[in-house]
């Protein structure tokens, strides 16, 4: 062996040693989470309200806001998203307005989440009076998750052969026209793939929603948006550092912390599962 | 032969034109969407920190060593320990996060076949999805534990304890936009090396990582940056108290965590909230300037490379 090959061996084992120390981090994560949540997982653990202040029964109230959450933060994300995406992909002509709104969007997705908590106090617990609520959440994760939708639906635009809308246009469509019959049909799954992945992301923010509409503890699940809420993530957090027994409610963080790396997997796996099917839609 | 009889076909009730134009206008009104958010949470912060300058001094707030709003001999609005305390963190993150990282990028770029990678990569973005409570949770029964036993500490609740946890959520923004990076060097510049006798890793190491250093820097500002915003990870584990830190193995309190603490205990509308704002201020205008120098970066990075 000459010299170049013993730095080259001992230097690709140095990149190795990294990429190992990176993987065994995340095998750490999930083992143990895994391991001490699944103790604790049972049927009751899911679907039962919390009993004995927090330190028995289940995490139901949690999982429901969290899903009621979702469902705000994506009727605002998906559509603005993928409106502003058709606007950047199909309309502009890449002059400066265009440019002006990426670098919005790549500054907007930089901004730190708490900021956007603060954005959510003023402007929709306080100006516009929702209170803290799931709306008021919803809301604010909306805009913190609408820079993800944008980019990824552009993507998805993308993708689309140029040959689709000059073949429509040609025929003397409008442009509206072609986007609609042409261009969308064919570019919703791209869009809904990077939308639930944005939703994934925002299912496990904490950070805005502790001043917008989050509870400690509710005996009831909310009955309409307007109401406070227990989410996943803010309930891990007050099983890890707020509750009075951290001790003794150890094993509920775990099992928390667990349903929300799994719901959040789960997200994810179905908008992997639409892209997959998209993509053997576009081979036949 | 015409048939007279021949009806006109029916109008619609817009011109076809028209209509595009107006649908045109809708979709550029929601374009502008992302601007008026932006502006919007700028002008926000500004409008809401401006009444607390009505009673603390500015040049006491930013050079001021105490934080202390609630004292009932002297209110204290100092941020320079916050200050201290988010660069401590974050710069800790980046020691251990930035060569890790690249390393990893170089990995996966060029040593790692096909098949590792398309294993690894993936795996990557997972690391990306773990959500930062989580990671925070941990900081506290795992991280934090393991620091307290190795440096004889009696808590490990500390800024070293935040500063690996920053690393280990830095870690994928860094990976992913550096590997992007090192790919996108043109081929013939690993060409041109491994035919003048090089060999891979001479080639990884003086050609490819040189050629995509503007790419790989914005990497590490960008991550960077999302150490600078987090704050459910160094709100749960770095022990958050309000002082001057001593050392990495001290208690340390960000901005963020400081507006995540303080926000929800006070009233509203009063010159403590008001400054909680500020503090929002400062964060947004560190995190705006870090992400516009990466940006400017990356397009330069991005022509030369066309």
């Amino acid at each position: 062996m000459n010299n170049k090959s013993i730095t080259q061996f001992f230097g690709f084992g140095l990149l190795r040693l990294c990429i190992v120390l990176v993987l065994s981090a995340l095998a750490v994560i999930l083992y143990d989470i895994f391991h001490k949540g699944g103790a604790i997982i049972s049927w009751e653990f899911v679907s039962e309200m919390p009993k004995k202040g927090m330190t028995e029964g289940g995490i139901f109230p949690a999982i429901i806001g969290t899903f009621y959450l979702t469902i705000i933060t994506a009727l605002l994300s998906i559509p603005l998203g993928m409106g502003c995406a058709i606007y950047l992909h199909e309309y502009s002509k890449g002059g400066k307005i265009a440019r002006l709104i990426r670098m919005s969007i790549r500054n907007l997705s930089g901004v730190p989440s708490i900021v956007y908590g603060l954005f959510g106090v003023v402007i929709f617990v306080q100006f516009l009076q929702l209170d803290t609520s799931i709306l008021s959440a919803g809301l604010t994760l909306g805009l913190m998750t609408l820079p993800w939708t944008i980019t990824a639906s552009e993507e998805a635009l993308k993708n689309v052969p140029q040959s689709y809308r000059d073949g429509s246009l040609a025929l003397g469509a409008t442009r509206w026209q072609s986007i609609r019959t042409n261009v969308l049909p064919y570019s919703i799954p791209g869009m809904l793939t990077g939308a639930v992945l944005g939703l994934s992301r925002a299912a496990g923010e904490t950070a805005p929603i502790l001043f917008t509409g989050a509870a400690f503890f509710l005996p009831f699940l909310p009955k309409s948006f307007s109401d406070q809420f227990m989410a996943l993530p803010y309930h891990l957090y007050i099983m890890a550092t707020q509750h009075h027994a951290i001790d003794k409610v150890r094993p509920i963080a775990y099992g928390t912390a667990l349903v929300l790396i799994v719901l959040i997997f789960c997200m994810n796996f179905f908008a992997i599962l639409i892209r997959y099917r998209l993509r053997k839609v576009k081979m036949e | 032969m015409i048939n007279r009889n021949l009806q006109p076909l029916k109008k619609p009730w817009i011109n076809s034109s028209t209509k595009d134009k107006i649908i045109h206008g809708f979709f550029f009104f929601n374009g502008l969407i992302s601007v008026f958010v932006l502006v919007g949470i700028f002008a926000l912060l500004v409008y809401t920190s401006i009444p607390a300058f009505k009673e603390i001094n500015l040049t006491s707030f930013l050079t001021g060593t105490n934080w202390n709003p609630t004292s009932y001999v002297k209110e204290e609005y100092g941020i320079v320990p916050m200050l201290v305390s988010t660069f401590m963190v974050t710069i800790g993150a980046l020691c251990i996060a930035i060569p890790l990282g690249i390393g990893t990028a170089a990995y996966l770029s060029d040593v790692a076949g096909n098949r590792t990678r398309e294993i690894a990569k993936p795996v990557v973005e997972i690391l990306a999805g773990i959500p930062s409570v989580v990671i925070g949770f941990l900081g506290i029964i795992l991280v934090g534990p393991f620091l307290a036993k190795i440096f004889g500490t009696s808590n490990g609740l500390n800024a070293l304890n935040g500063s690996v946890l920053l690393a280990v959520m830095a870690l994928p923004t860094i990976i992913s936009i550096s590997e992007d990076a090192l790919n996108s060097v043109p081929k013939n510049y690993d060409q041109a090396s491994l035919a003048l006798g090089a060999s891979k890793w001479q080639t990884v190491y003086k050609v490819k990582i040189p050629a995509a250093l503007s790419g790989i820097i914005a990497a590490c500002m960008l991550g960077m940056g999302r150490a600078i915003g987090e704050t459910m990870t160094v709100l749960m584990a770095t022990g958050c108290a309000p002082a001057m830190p001593e050392s990495f193995l001290g208690p340390v309190r960000t901005l963020t965590s400081s507006i995540a603490i303080e926000l929800g205990e006070v009233a509203y509308n009063t010159t403590h909230y008001y400054a909680l704002f500020a503090l929002g201020l400062v964060l947004f205008i560190i995190t705006f300037f870090i992400n516009m120098v990466s940006d400017i970066i990356l397009h330069r990075f991005e022509k030369v490379n066309r």
